[in-house]
């Protein structure tokens, strides 16, 4: 190999155990020393360190151990100098496992780290935005300026909301553990919403897909570290089966609906794996609400074309997602699947029951324009879907709208309501 | 170990949620002295205690060597500090846990904000803390 060549493959391993080390390398550091900044800045050292050796002397045999026994001896130092001759460095070395061994198979011990980190992270005393930052910077590994590229905030906005967040758990003393038994259920529900939230960050805005990749591997290694929560295996056939789907929801920069989307470009590997999860999840019978949504999309997945989905069997999972998440949002999407069956009269005297809860939820305004329009309402139709474009988050779904209002108003020679 | 501060605050005056009728308040009562007994087994209760109003504060301050009082509360805001509790946790999740009881205790909404430093200063410079 050419010495360019060795260039070229080292920064490329480099790049690569970055993504899979990252996260755990940290939570490894925060655990020895209890300190994010401190594993933070240890971590990056060490991967700076490693581009250049690497480059030199070869990739080592395990490249996440080094990284991980560069970081905390990075760390040891950083705390030495500061310590400026009190024991604390005794300390932290004891505590850090003596220090200088080389250890590099402990790296598969790690695990638990990862899991302690990704709870302290998405803890409810932090903001919501808070968490998903923080997620997916300590745990995703991105920068803050792509992360402040994601959000749509500046990068000093970014830095300042990450600084915030470390600050609270470093002065609150938010506990670096997996949340005891009977806070698990609560915590573990917002760890979910977090990594669905990423996700969703994902869909729609084209200079944010890379979230949803990032939302599909932290859901695994959540399944990973916990294989018996049935709705951390439900948020990731939920993923999975959007996924799938995902590159046919857009095009031409306009929403495309789940009638018209191709499903011949759906992708049968995702649907797959997603539907082997919602069987298991069956199988085991604690529904949640996310195995129900994923159950819901699998349901839509199975069909050939969009005449030949199951409907009934949507509103059932909606009646027991209803039963368990009484939300306006998923009574909204129940009703949108009883328009198939009875019919968009039916659709609009349920959304009517909801529309003062969802007043602000373009969806609502665009199943109605969608249900008056079916009944030869164009009007209000149109009003409703403007509506719904100046609610709408995403320029995908302003397209769509806007074609819709357009559509409905050209053809009408007094369009006056 | 940390410390937290739980504050109540009440609202123009008054406290949401709190006792309005005899009953009620024997209830409350009842069920504030259970929990504060309860911190004093646990060794978590340090100090707590309700307030006057704002209209009983008297305002300090420092001027030109000198040292002026006012009337009146520092902030004029609708709302005032009524009461807290200070209390030993382990951290955030043992202290959330306390909260709990205080909130259900209480029935109103209580604000916990973590100690930075407990001793006295003096106290606090020859050793930092133990972390």
């Amino acid at each position: 190999m050419t010495e360019a060549a060795r260039n070229v493959s080292a920064a490329h391993e480099v790049a690569r155990v970055f993504r899979d080390a990252y996260g755990q390398a940290v939570a490894t550091l925060v655990g020895v020393f209890g300190d994010i900044t401190l594993a933070e800045d240890a971590v990056q050292d060490a991967f700076v360190v490693a581009t250049e050796r690497w480059q030199r002397d070869g990739i080592p045999p395990n490249p996440a151990g080094w990284i991980v026994t560069t970081a905390r001896n990075r760390a040891i130092d950083v705390l030495r100098r500061a310590a400026r001759g009190r024991t604390l460095h005794d300390e932290v070395a004891s505590g850090a496992g003596s220090g200088e061994a080389e250890d590099p198979e402990q790296v598969g011990a790690v695990s638990d780290d990862r899991l302690r980190l990704i709870f302290t992270c998405c803890h409810p005393a932090l903001r919501t935005e808070h968490q998903v930052a923080l997620t997916l910077r300590l745990l995703g590994g991105l920068s803050v300026d792509e992360l402040a590229r994601a959000f749509l905030i500046t990068e000093s906005a970014m830095a300042k909301r990450l600084v915030r967040a470390k600050y609270k758990i470093k002065a609150a003393n938010i506990p670096y553990r997996v949340p005891n038994e009977a806070d698990l259920p609560d915590r573990l529900r917002s760890v979910l919403s977090v990594l669905y939230l990423i996700y969703k960050a994902g869909l729609n805005t084209p200079s944010r897909t890379s979230l949803r990749g990032e939302a599909i591997r932290l859901a695994r290694t959540l399944v990973e570290l916990m294989p018996d929560e049935p709705e951390a295996a439900g948020l990731i056939a939920l993923l999975l089966l959007s996924e799938a789907r995902a590159p046919t929801r857009v095009a031409d920069g306009s929403l495309v609906l789940l009638r018209d989307q191709d499903r011949g470009r759906w992708n049968r590997d995702l649907i797959d794996e997603g539907e082997a999860i919602v069987r298991a999840c069956i199988r085991r019978g604690q529904p949640g609400p996310y195995q129900l949504q994923a159950a819901i999309h699998a349901v839509h997945c199975n069909a050939a074309t969009f005449e030949e989905t199951d409907w009934h069997q949507i509103v059932a999972i909606y009646d027991h997602l209803c039963a368990l998440m009484p939300t306006p949002v998923v009574a909204l999407n129940r009703a949108i699947a009883i328009a198939e069956i009875e019919g968009p009269r039916a659709a609009l005297d349920l959304i009517d029951q909801v529309a003062p809860d969802l007043a602000n939820y373009h969806l609502m305004h665009a199943a109605r324009g969608t249900f008056l329009r079916q009944l030869g309402q164009r009007d209000a139709a149109a009003s409703a879907f403007q509506r719904a474009r100046n609610l709408a988050g995403t320029d995908a779904e302003r397209g769509f709208l806007a074609d819709q209002v357009e559509e409905l108003t050209s053809g009408t020679p007094d369009d006056s309501d | 170990m940390s410390q937290y501060l739980l504050a109540t605050y009440a609202v123009e005056g008054q406290v949401p949620g709190a006792p309005s009728t005899p009953e009620e308040t024997q209830k409350f009562m009842e069920s504030v002295i259970a929990l504060e007994a309860e911190m004093e087994d646990s060794r978590v209760f340090v100090f707590g205690g309700s307030l006057h109003g704002p209209d009983a504060s008297t305002v300090i301050t420092p001027k030109a060597g000198e040292v002026v009082m006012t009337d009146g509360p520092f902030v004029e805001s609708k709302d005032h500090i009524a009461g807290f509790y200070i209390i030993n946790a382990d951290d955030l999740d043992d202290a959330l846990e306390w909260a709990h009881k205080v909130v259900t205790a209480l029935n109103h909404p209580i604000e916990m904000r973590p100690f930075q430093a407990t001793e006295k200063v003096a106290d606090h410079i020859p050793q930092k803390s133990d972390a």
